[in-house]
């Protein structure tokens, strides 16, 4: 009896748990990535134990792929050698490690995974317990299979109501964190339920769990239902929160919500998209882990079809995965785009870290619809970041500034 | 005497080492790039021993364990704040960079103050007065005491643990 996170951690361990008590758990898989692996597989190193299950442990390249300096690529080839080493093969190349966990089947409702990566929140759309660890904690667990937990309060997020057409998962978010501040959920679980919720598709499911770190939680967390099975496939079984004792209930009113934008430097700096529209874009970013998926693309090939991007406005669209560009490029996405005039680039991070392609210049305006505006996050600390959902990144591209769904100026 | 390098509210890991500066496991590249923009004359100016001193959030947003690394390769004593992203926080016991969360001191002193700080019992000396900041306490004082998460396992495994937790 409790939240999901406890009906969750009370299957895995057997016994009854509640919010405050610590727990040590074999997990399910531990993911790192181009960026976390090499300092987790030092940690792991200095243990100078043996390889817990190289089945269980998973490593993909997206941050920086493929690697655009020599330095980057000495930190590819060092995962490499440790993944030959110790037979590990599930080594991926193929997009962002979030998008890349959820299509290998590594996430099952009831599941209880780590990565070396904040926004490991991810897998929670699925019903899985999963949370971001930094590397030394990885690597303890590719030696032992184990770390530990504080059970963590839960924020019970209500979404009521429809949402009205041009507003979707990424609003909810933003609209909550806005009402909530950008470390109202430190150290909690959040879960996301109410009509909105059981409305969603995985993609837009997985957006509203991605999302929950950038306001401080621990996990995000959506009970599974039908939608969820018959994405992940397997025997359905209940997993839902009984008689939970929640830290903080909100309510949200769906059919309230336009679309939302985070203005420069905050995740928590949120306006309504008329307070905000008709400001200048240099760059449009439309992918990265919260919105990078096949739902997003195809709204955004909905709004470009016969339609040309704006001149002064560079629109990168970068695939989550390898599937999802498939999976685009087989509904004419792709070459829409690319008659569009946007330039679409491989299956990874893209821009959303400034590591890669996609970098920006001081002064310049970039909208994304991926999940951090801090400054200097895409380039130079002096552009300013605007995060929006894939419709408003749309629209905007096609206007050359920020513009609403259904709109062009 | 240490010194104070005064910080606002949600200093970022991108801020503490952005992601161009962290293509890298080397810690004296890391050292260098640590607050490189946030605060461009940090790393010329730190000497052993200083503190950093922030608001609330410290820490926030990725996960990438260079960010502590960066701040400790700095010779920092101690980051003291009034809230910690729980990842930062994480990692920051995990490698042995003492971490106190203290609601009060942010808003007492100022940038370039004089500061002495016991981090194991989390008492702070500045401006002539004295706060009392949250000192650790559970899993993380036991991987504090071990000196590093490392050490820890290497010690005794999870069983050393025994005492905080129910092993399953």
């Amino acid at each position: 009896m409790g939240t999901l996170t406890e009906e969750l951690f009370a299957r895995r361990l057997g016994r009854r748990v509640a919010a405050g008590d610590t727990v040590v758990a074999e997990v399910d898989c531990a993911m790192a990535h181009d960026v976390t692996g090499p300092l987790a597989i030092a940690a792991f190193r200095s243990l100078g134990l043996p390889l817990w299950d190289a089945t269980r442990t998973v490593f993909t390249f997206d941050h920086v792929m493929p690697a655009n300096t020599v330095a980057a690529a000495e930190l590819h080839a060092l995962i490499r050698a440790f993944a030959a080493e110790h037979g590990i093969t599930n080594v991926f190349a193929e997009g962002i490690c979030h998008q890349v966990m959820v299509e290998k089947g590594f996430i099952q409702p009831g599941g209880l995974v780590v990565g070396a990566d904040s926004h490991s929140t991810t897998y929670g759309a699925l019903g899985c317990f999963s949370t971001g660890l930094g590397s030394t904690d990885i690597g303890v667990v590719f030696a032992t299979g184990r770390t530990w937990f504080r059970i963590p309060e839960t924020i019970s997020v209500d979404v009521r109501g429809e949402l009205s057409p041009g507003v979707v998962a990424k609003d909810v978010a933003l609209h909550v964190i806005r009402r909530l501040g950008a470390d109202a959920a430190d150290y909690c679980a959040v879960e996301w339920s109410g009509e909105a919720v059981r409305a969603m598709s995985v993609d837009s499911r997985l957006t509203l769990c991605n999302l929950s770190v950038d306001f401080g939680a621990k996990a995000g967390l959506i009970e599974p239902d039908a939608t969820t099975f018959e994405y992940v496939g397997g025997t359905p079984f209940e997993l839902r929160a009984v008689r939970p004792v929640y830290a903080m209930r909100i309510e949200v009113d769906a059919t309230s919500i336009v679309p939302q934008v985070a203005v420069h430097p905050a995740i928590d700096n949120v306006h309504d998209i008329d307070d905000v529209a008709g400001t200048p874009l240099d760059e449009v970013f439309i992918g990265s882990c919260t919105n990078g998926r096949l739902e997003d693309l195809a709204v955004v090939a909905g709004a470009f079809a016969g339609q040309q991007v704006h001149p002064r406005t560079r629109t990168v669209i970068v695939p989550a995965s390898r599937r999802v560009y498939l999976d685009a490029l087989a509904a004419g996405y792709i070459e829409t785009f690319a008659r569009a005039g946007a330039l679409v680039l491989n299956p990874g991070c893209g821009p959303c870290l400034g590591r890669q392609h996609g970098v920006v210049a001081p002064r310049e305006n970039v909208l994304s619809t991926s999940n951090r505006n801090y400054p200097g996050r895409m380039g130079s600390p002096d552009a300013r970041i605007f995060l929006a959902s894939p419709a408003v990144a749309a629209a905007s591209a096609l206007a050359g500034e920020i513009a609403g769904p259904g709109r062009t100026a | 005497m240490a010194r104070v390098f005064k910080l606002g509210d949600s200093v970022s890991t991108d801020a503490i080492i952005p992601g161009r500066y962290n293509v890298t496991t080397d810690p004296d590249a890391l050292r260098r790039g640590c607050l490189v923009e946030a605060r461009p004359d940090f790393v010329e100016t730190v000497r052993s021993g200083d503190v950093i001193v922030a608001g609330r959030n410290f820490g926030c947003g990725s996960s990438r364990e260079h960010a502590p690394m960066a701040i400790k390769q700095n010779g920092v004593a101690a980051v003291i704040a009034a809230s910690f992203a729980r990842i930062f926080y994480r990692n920051a016991v995990n490698i042995g960079l003492s971490v106190i969360r203290c609601g009060s001191l942010h808003d007492a002193v100022e940038d370039g103050d004089d500061i002495d700080v016991d981090p194991r019992n989390a008492v702070i000396n500045a401006g002539g007065r004295t706060f009392d900041g949250d000192p650790p306490s559970g899993v993380a004082l036991r991987i504090i005491e071990a000196g590093s998460l490392v050490d820890l396992i290497r010690q005794g495994g999870w069983a050393a643990l025994e005492e905080e937790v129910h092993v399953s």
